[in-house]
């Protein structure tokens, strides 16, 4: 199971400014190990970011995406206390939700 | 004679292994659900075949979105970027490298309510131009800039 991810959801204004940095290699298939053998992509696919059961973002990466991905977006119609929840998937199919509290 | 009584006792047992099974994830019903990953448009190599492959045709310059990020990245494996559309009705908006093995880095829908404002961190293989791709009212339009990388972000 991989790490979980810090997500800060706060009041910018009338909007709430989310702050996520994920733990996820974002291996791009494009190395090679010292024996010269190609590392398998690795990366995630998929984010998705919910408040109050409607998507307030979502998004298709590739590996070009840095490893320990961080991303930041805003979104209007939250107030403090509601909760945000992000979803990863990866080319392995493996699963990651959080969820953080708006202050 | 108590064959029936047998057959009760197979029965159950192939139940227990069932839910052990499942218990033990090997049956995962959500792993098969394929999450919508748009795989021709990650393994373009141009702005032009990258919009055609996301249903799009002709992107237009425009001077409404902005790409703020270094002139100069020194380490290519993390160059943060933010991406702001002044156009309306912004409904994705999506980061290319031109130079990289494939152009798309990454794509993000802007549903109703959020801002069309996104800031994350890509690698970049080498010196390359920087595309900022906004699709508004069923229209593509991008901006580009020039990163200079003093170290790559794809080599061992």
């Amino acid at each position: 199971m991989a790490d979980p991810m810090k997500i800060r959801a706060t009041m910018a204004g009338d909007k709430v400014e989310v702050k996520v940095l994920m733990a996820h290699e974002m291996e791009t298939g494009q190395r090679k190990d010292g024996k010269g053998k190609v590392i398998p992509a690795w990366f995630i696919q998929n984010v998705t970011a919910t408040h109050n059961g409607k998507t307030v973002l979502s998004a298709e990466w590739g590996p070009a995406v840095s490893k320990n991905p961080f991303l930041s977006f805003r979104f209007s119609g939250g107030k403090p206390g509601e909760k945000v929840t992000i979803t990863w998937v990866d080319n392995h199919g493996d699963k990651r939700t959080d969820e953080a509290t708006i202050s | 004679m108590n064959s029936g009584r047998r057959r009760v006792l197979q029965g159950t047992g192939g139940m227990a292994v069932m839910s052990l099974a499942m218990a033990a994830g090997l049956l995962r019903p959500g792993a098969a659900r394929a999450a919508e990953w748009n795989k021709a448009a990650f393994e373009t190599k141009s702005l032009a075949d990258a919009v055609k492959a996301m249903g799009g045709a002709a992107p237009v310059e425009s001077k409404d979105i902005v790409i703020t990020s270094p002139d100069i990245a020194e380490n290519g494996a993390v160059v943060p970027f933010t991406i702001a559309s002044k156009i309306a009705h912004t409904q994705s908006i999506s980061l290319l490298v031109e130079k990289n093995p494939a152009i798309l880095a990454a794509s993000f829908d802007i549903p109703d309510g959020t801002e069309p404002w996104i800031n994350t961190r890509v690698k970049m293989g080498q010196t390359s131009n920087v595309f900022a791709l906004v699709k508004a009212d069923g229209k593509y339009y991008y901006t580009a800039k020039e990163v200079k990388v003093t170290l790559g972000g794809c080599g061992g």
